[in-house]
């Protein structure tokens, strides 16, 4: 079981409200990404349900249990850290059995659980060995495993792979979906990499100054954004936004269109510019588009090798029927 | 092309000589008093015996059968390291509440306490010497021992501060994921990651324990008097004895010394707060 209940709750540093009061409920097994950009209380609000913040006021309710104030420890969740946080002066045996030990559980069933825990992780090689001697994704290894032995309600991690380099985080994103998969636990995963949100979550919390923009599955978040931040935060390349008279013939203020829905048209098409620079993928290019006279710069993604001259004039055709439409607050209009 | 630090040929050569001179300087003293102690008071006033002379072990014989120099020593020792481990015994839950609990007024409690290595000695030395014997705890080890531990408690407690202030918040924070009582947060996580810091706190407090002066000759007359009373109870009203001094400087900062030797790195360490790594 792993059902989080969050109740009005609020965070505030002296005088700062980080936290406005905020609702929301992650049910159990469900994989949750808490993304936004730096600052926006991600990792404020998944320290608060750890229990190593304060709540200024509000509930936190796990499995219908109020722990507001009970301590972090008996709260039944496991944490991973960003920068491991991996006792530097144990072994990753005595790491990974640690918590148990606390519990006061015998050495011969901590042995048993260590042993299973680093035999799924790939770490039987390595369990005598101190931290300093591993390399950062076996790192991340031992803390994932030193979480994996409590058999928690819940995991939280901490924006777990930024310090990895990319191709290990692209693996280790993997394994951490995997292991969700396996084990069905609630898995509450903070991270400013919307990439890592996209792929990973069930369900998606894109926040902003601590405020709940959205919550939805990736791809509702991405078919359906309820505001332009989230239209602009989710996705990659970013959403082109327009405004003014292109914006009016669609009756809304701005209009959103992603990369991807804009066609390269050799003549006949809507809009009109000079290419910029080209990003060449392989499997993709993306070309930034200037000189159109309805942004400053309009990113388009075009599938494959595109050759085209730095300053070659090109038409552009949106997909209508995707075409995204926000009133002047920002939001959404269906 | 590899950029390389070009030093001149003239500090090449200066750099040493003024390292050396330096060295010099501070060791002569030292050097001087050791001589000293193994001439006779007679010999020890006159400049042309200043490095050849006829060495005796008179001073040193003297001293301890005449000036139960064992039974200073053994004050001094007791009063060290009963000093030092109350400091760490109040320095270490102290420094780890400020480190990793800090409240509002954490830092207005720091610089309160430093603010108490301020206050001139002398200006509270008559209240203490009235309250001591009012309460007649004059010339105790209780007192000698409490008034030491007290007056470098400060210092404890910021070195100790410092040392836990570079452990890493989320290890601290991991514990507590794992269920670490407050004692096992010290003695697991704590106390392992902050052993040199702790060693060299440990260290420095017991060399300034050891060498207190100011205190112990004036709260003690015989019962618990220090190494530093032996000292200063050899300044003779006829005049000074200076082998007899030099062998009782000699033997009272003898075990100081070679502690000191033993342990420059911790002790460079300490001094420096961490910030030679």
């Amino acid at each position: 079981m792993g059902r989080i209940v969050l109740d009005s709750v609020t965070k505030s540093f002296g005088e700062i409200q980080v936290i406005p009061p905020l609702n929301l409920t992650i049910e159990d097994g469900e994989f949750t990404v808490f993304v936004g950009p730096s600052g926006c209380g991600k990792s404020t609000l998944l320290r608060m349900m750890a229990g190593l913040e304060d709540l200024t006021s509000g509930k936190i309710q796990i499995d219908g249990i109020d722990v507001t104030d009970v301590a972090p420890s008996k709260r039944g969740l496991a944490m991973v850290f960003q920068s491991y946080a991996l006792y530097p002066h144990m072994t990753v045996s005595k790491n990974i059995g640690f918590p148990l030990r606390m519990e006061g559980m015998i050495q011969a069933e901590i042995d048993k659980k260590v042993y299973a825990a680093a035999k799924s992780l790939n770490l039987l090689d390595y369990l005598d060995r101190k931290p300093v001697a591993l390399s950062g994704g076996q790192r991340q290894r031992v803390a994932i495993g030193r979480a994996i032995v409590r058999n928690p309600k819940a995991f939280l991690f901490d924006e777990p792979l930024s310090n990895l380099d990319a191709a290990l985080r692209v693996g280790m994103r993997l394994e951490i979906s995997e292991m969700h998969k396996r084990m069905q636990t609630s898995m509450i995963y903070v991270t400013h990499d919307q990439v890592e949100a996209m792929t990973m979550a069930d369900k998606i919390v894109v926040l902003q100054g601590g405020i709940i923009e959205q919550v939805g599955s990736p791809l509702e978040l991405y078919n359906q954004p309820v505001n332009l931040f989230v239209a602009g935060f989710i996705g990659s390349p970013k959403m082109n936004f327009l405004e003014g008279d292109e914006a009016f013939k669609y009756n809304a203020h701005t209009i959103g269109i992603r990369p991807e829905h804009i066609k390269v048209v050799s003549e006949g098409g809507d809009w009109h510019g000079k290419v910029g620079v080209a990003e060449h993928l392989g499997s993709d290019t993306f070309l930034h588009i200037h000189d159109t006279g309805l942004a400053k710069i309009i990113t388009v993604r075009a599938p494959g090798e595109v050759n085209l001259k730095y300053g070659a004039r090109i038409s552009l055709s949106p997909y209508e029927e995707v075409i995204h439409k926000f009133d002047a607050q920002g939001h959404r209009i269906e | 092309m590899a950029i390389v630090a070009q030093t001149s040929k003239f500090s090449q050569i200066s750099r040493p000589v003024l390292a050396w001179a330096i060295g010099f300087l501070f060791f002569f003293p030292i050097f001087w008093m050791v001589l000293t102690s193994f001439k006779t008071d007679a010999d020890a006033v006159k400049p042309e015996y200043l490095f050849f002379f006829q060495p005796t072990l008179e001073n040193y014989i003297n001293m301890t059968s005449n000036y139960n120099y064992w039974r200073f020593a053994q004050n001094s020792a007791i009063t060290a390291v009963v000093a030092t481990l109350f400091n760490l015994a109040v320095g270490i839950p102290a420094a780890y509440a400020m480190a990793f609990n800090p409240s509002r007024s954490t830092k207005n409690i720091l610089v309160w306490m430093l603010s108490t290595k301020m206050l001139p000695a002398a200006a509270v030395l008559y209240p203490m010497i009235f309250l001591a014997k009012g309460i007649g705890i004059f010339d105790t080890h209780a007192l000698v021992i409490t008034v030491v531990s007290l007056i470098n408690l400060p210092i404890a407690i910021w070195m100790l501060f410092t040392y836990f202030k570079e452990i890493p918040r989320e290890i601290i924070e991991a514990g507590r994921m794992d269920g670490v009582s407050t004692w096992s947060e010290i003695k697991e996580i704590l106390v392992p990651l902050a052993w040199g810091g702790i060693a060299s706190t440990a260290l420095l407090i017991f060399i300034f324990c050891w060498n207190e002066a100011y205190w112990t000759v004036r709260l003690t007359t015989i019962d618990a008097a220090t190494l530093s009373k032996l000292i200063e109870g050899n300044r003779a009203p006829e005049g000074l004895f200076f082998g007899r001094l030099s062998a009782v400087s000699t033997a009272a900062v003898g075990p100081i010394v070679v502690l000191g030797w033993f342990c420059q790195k911790q002790l460079v360490k300490g001094l420096t707060f961490g910030a030679v790594k």
